[in-house]
């Protein structure tokens, strides 16, 4: 006798809603008072008791939304967002709770806002000869989602089979500059892993808490793989924190090439999927779909290592990061310190700008630091290079 | 026609809604009745005393699985309000009187047997607990067995309001002893937003975790057949095959010992994937088979013997165990709510302690600097777990909400309160006095139970596995009973470790699982934990810690030891 049949397996979570709502909102409503970051500052006991009992058609509820925000009250130096997707209809189902948050994270962006999708590398101006005695690399990077799919925090191990066969398929089909290999991490070989550590390509199983407690790192390492060209410039991680990461990147100041590759790269990749009958995940508001709030829009993050190691000292150095629209990280990313006056400097802004703004703000932004720092080291005043905020 | 002849009767009370059925004239079936004849036969409905009759012929009476009771009850009940949280025990069980008294009990399924009895008088139709003995079909006397009652399991009064909402759930879970099986009915409705996109399903086999690299108990019982057989399965709160296997796929191993690689999410979980769990259970309770024997369950601690250890080897005595609160999810699925329930129920039970149990709850939300201070000097403050195995399984989830630590006045009484069980309680002492160490933890059990019972709760047990707890390897007891012992010669001996498994012990460090031995000290504990009873393994403990003493000290002459002889161990 079939003991209970459902018709969709829905493998983690709090999925099981009903039981749930057996208890009232007051009961079930998280302890959020210690708690600093954008979900816990928007998710009122009215707004939870609203939208508990919705789930998405593939079964994510409200409460494995925010269940990593619940988890994690908050990060020392970043307001965190505090809620993650698990399909695309999240962001509909789910709107009263994310719009607000995305509102708050994005700089004001609307619920009625239009994102502008712009991937032509032509349209960048300059960026190809940044100081190379200062700019040590430059990189560009973004996340594609599969519609159709969930994402990784609420996927089925067969859901993530499939996205990476998906991948792999279309990323073998690029050729010339972009010919590459895939290496999926349960198969590597001792050798593979240890290039791929050298070449700075690896990624871990995800420790950081934030990352855990959505259920990203279910059933690590199956169907996770790193893919890269034989030139090692243009790189592809496959069901880390989204369905894709993708990353362009080279030595040197010449960001001008490295979007072109990711252009180029980012549109071919889209082409193959869809010969395939597959797209991306994208609307005309919300702009590329992804996992977290936060990376919406481009999810483009382009950077630069950059010395400088006269200018992070100075005390405006903060105040021209903003209004240069940049952010400074450490070398090894986020949640890192600099070394050696090193700073990765990027945007700070992903969605309600398209990919070659952002890019183009970086690329004077960064031609603008690296005056100031060359001033600096003359002994030279950088009152009037003060840009105005964008 | 089979001369042993039973009939099953229904009677409902009135809080279910009354269901009409038209009388229908009944064909007792011949011989042995299957399943599907069961369901079936029909009902002759006696509206004014909601009482349902049938014929079957079956055999073994108590070999009626309880999901066949269910889907009888759903089948002459479908409108299933009423019967959220319905629990069903054995008519001696003492556990009714709690709920008779209260007006909780809702129904019982009686069966007759024919011939053997003498005659009844007539009962009175007002009063349903008389049962009527004689057969309306057959014309002669019976008598009436209890088979099992139904009653609803005490919620907090919020519930009384929910109860009535048609929109809920039917569940039945299995309360008390017998051999019957759990089964459970579930009317689920969706609250799903109609979206454009259908979600893609996989088969079986596309979802089949990679186990190759695995070597834990899970990955050692889960083939393809059993996966497929069972992922599309839930309990009645819905706790799937995946989740109860998560924390097994993502840790593939321990480098010392075989880990269990599943939890599971409520009491249901064990008898839904009962083909993953009793193998699992077989392995790591080293041959226990939950499908053919039974755990016997003994807290009297005056049966023991001894007990007072050498204080110049035994430097302290410590006995813990964990118990789960029937009716509410276990800590890998529980929501808020029910997290926040457990500690509710059971610091209005440990309040009631009194004597030498008399003490104090702490809770982690709300603890000061001073307490959370004297908590970690005492060594009872215990911390969000970091154990991958843990966190994996979904244990820590909200935390610190709804923890707490509650302690007796003197300090050696601790309850911790979901942490990787709804309960652990703890019973410790410096010194080799286990006896009264023991003595404590079983009085203290018994209270914590009684007074959980007065308001109409109750631990999960059953009798194959015992007490029901998160992990499998904690079923039947969950006791651990142990010493810290300083044991300089023998811990050097190359007998040590055979000595210890045939006394059916094991050493750790004194930092407990995963740590090793400080100087020459060592942490003694029992191996086993199910199939035995509490009393069988603390006396096992102390039979054992006495002799590997004794050795110690014949060491110290100058004297030769023994290995002593394997003792059995399933008594």
């Amino acid at each position: 006798m079939n003991i209970n049949q459902v018709d969709a397996t829905m493998p983690f979570g709090n999925t099981h809603n009903q039981l749930k709502m057996n208890y009232t909102a007051e009961q079930e409503y998280p302890d959020l008072s210690k708690h600093n970051n954008h979900m816990a500052k928007v998710l009122t006991l009215e707004m939870y008791a609203n939208l508990r009992d919705k789930q998405t058609p593939s079964g994510f509820t409200l409460d494995d939304v925010i269940q990593t925000g619940v988890d994690n009250p908050g990060h020392p130096f970043i307001m965190t967002v505090g809620c993650v997707a698990g399909d695309e209809e999240t962001y509909e189902v789910f709107k009263d709770l994310l719009d607000p948050v995305i509102e708050d994270r994005h700089g004001g962006y609307k619920p009625t806002d239009k994102h502008k999708t712009d991937l032509n590398p032509d349209n960048l101006q300059g960026g190809d000869d940044l100081d190379p005695n200062y700019v040590l690399s430059s990189r560009v990077r973004t996340g594609r989602s599969i519609r159709g799919f969930c994402l990784p925090p609420h996927c089925s191990r067969g859901e993530r089979r499939g996205i990476e066969g998906l991948s792999v398929e279309a990323l073998g089909a690029l050729d010339g500059d972009l010919k590459g290999k895939y290496y999926a991490l349960k198969d590597m070989t001792e050798e593979e892993q240890q290039q791929l550590i050298d070449d700075h390509f690896l990624f871990d199983k995800p420790v950081s808490p934030l990352l855990l407690a959505s259920g990203m790192a279910r059933d690590w390492p199956d169907a996770r793989g790193i893919w890269h060209n034989d030139n090692k410039t243009f790189l592809v991680w496959v069901n880390e924190e989204d369905h894709l990461r993708v990353i362009s990147m080279q030595k040197g100041g010449n960001m001008k090439e490295v979007f072109t590759r990711f252009c180029t790269g980012l549109t071919k990749i889209e082409e193959l999927f869809k010969e395939k009958g597959h797209e991306f995940m994208w609307n005309e508001h919300l702009g590329y779909v992804l996992t977290c709030p936060s990376n919406l829009g481009t999810g483009l993050r382009g950077g630069v290592h950059v010395k400088l190691p006269n200018l992070s000292k100075h005390e405006k150095f903060g105040e021209i990061l903003k209004r240069l629209r940049l952010q400074k990280r450490g070398t090894g990313g986020v949640d890192t310190a600099a070394v050696g006056g090193v700073f990765d400097i990027s945007n700070a802004d992903r969605l309600g700008f398209s990919e070659v703004e952002l890019v183009q703000m970086v690329v004077d932004g960064v031609k603008l630091l690296v005056d100031m720092e060359k001033c600096l080291e003359a002994g030279q005043s950088i009152d009037d290079l003060m840009p105005e905020q964008k | 026609m089979d001369s042993c002849f039973h009939s099953f009767q229904f009677i409902i009370s009135g809080e279910c809604d009354p269901v009409p059925l038209e009388e229908e004239k009944v064909t007792p079936p011949c011989g042995k009745v299957k399943q599907k004849e069961v369901l079936a036969t029909p009902w002759h409905c006696n509206k004014e005393r909601h009482t349902y009759f049938c014929s079957a012929a079956l055999k073994k009476v108590k070999a009626l699985p309880l999901y066949l009771i269910a889907t009888i009850l759903q089948k002459i009940r479908p409108t299933s309000a009423g019967l959220k949280y319905l629990a069903v025990c054995d008519s001696e069980s003492s556990r009714l009187a709690a709920a008779a008294s209260e007006g909780r009990v809702i129904g019982r399924l009686l069966c007759w047997e024919k011939g053997r009895y003498p005659q009844h008088s007539p009962a009175s139709s007002s009063n349903p607990s008389v049962y009527p003995s004689v057969c309306p079909f057959f014309k002669t006397s019976f008598i009436w067995r209890d088979l099992v009652c139904f009653y609803r399991v005490k919620m907090a009064s919020s519930f009384a309001r929910i109860l009535s909402s048609k929109r809920k759930v039917g569940i039945l879970s299995l309360v008390g002893a017998g051999s019957l099986t759990v089964g459970f009915f579930l009317n689920r409705e969706q609250h799903v937003n109609a979206g454009a996109h259908v979600r893609r399903i996989y088969p079986p086999s596309a979802e089949y975790p990679d186990l190759r690299k695995h070597n834990n108990c899970m990955a050692s019982h889960l083939s393809p057949a059993v996966y497929a057989k069972l992922c599309n399965k839930t309990t009645p709160n819905g706790y799937t095959l995946d989740e109860a296997i998560q924390t097994g796929v993502d840790n593939p191993g321990h480098p010392f010992i075989k880990t269990v690689g599943m939890v599971a999410g409520d009491e249901e979980s064990y008898e839904v994937f009962a083909d993953l769990f009793n193998p699992v259970i077989k392995e790591r309770h080293n041959g226990y088979d939950p499908c053919n024997m039974k755990h016997p369950t003994d807290l009297d601690s005056s049966k023991i013997r001894g007990g007072q250890f050498d204080e110049k080897y035994v430097l302290s005595s410590r006995v813990r165990t964990g118990r789960s609160i029937r009716g509410l999810s276990l800590p890998p699925a529980c929501t808020r709510a029910e997290r926040r329930e457990v500690e509710k129920v059971v610091v209005d039970a440990l309040a009631g302690l009194k004597g030498d149990l008399a003490g104090k709850y702490y809770s982690l939300t709300q603890m000061t600097e001073q307490e959370q201070q004297q908590l970690i000097d005492d060594h009872f403050l215990f911390d969000k777990p970091v154990s991958p195995l843990l966190t994996c399984a979904g244990m820590a989830r909200d935390w610190p909400d709804a923890r707490g630590i509650w302690h007796n006045n003197e300090k050696t009484f601790l309850v911790w309160i979901n942490e990787e069980d709804h309960t652990r309680v703890i019973s410790m002492e410096k010194g080799g006095n286990m006896r009264r160490v023991f003595e404590r933890f079983c009085k203290g059990l018994q209270e914590v139970e009684r007074l959980i019972q007065e308001k109409g709760w109750e631990f999960m047990w059953n009798e194959r596995l015992g007490y029901i707890l998160t992990c499998p390897s904690n079923l039947g007891t969950g006791l651990r009973a142990g010493v810290h012992v300083t044991l300089p010669r023998l811990s050097k001996d190359a007998r040590f470790p055979k000595i210890l498994d045939n006394l059916r012990l094991q050493k750790r460090g004194t930092g407990g699982v995963d740590t090793a031995a400080v100087g020459n000290t060592f942490d003694i504990s029992n191996l086993d934990r199910l199939g035995q009873s509490e009393v069988q393994l603390v006396q096992t403990v102390i039979d054992g810690v006495n002799y590997l003493i004794e050795c110690e000290k014949k060491l110290e002459r100058g004297q030769d030891i023994k290995i002593p002889a394997p003792i059995s161990q399933f008594k």
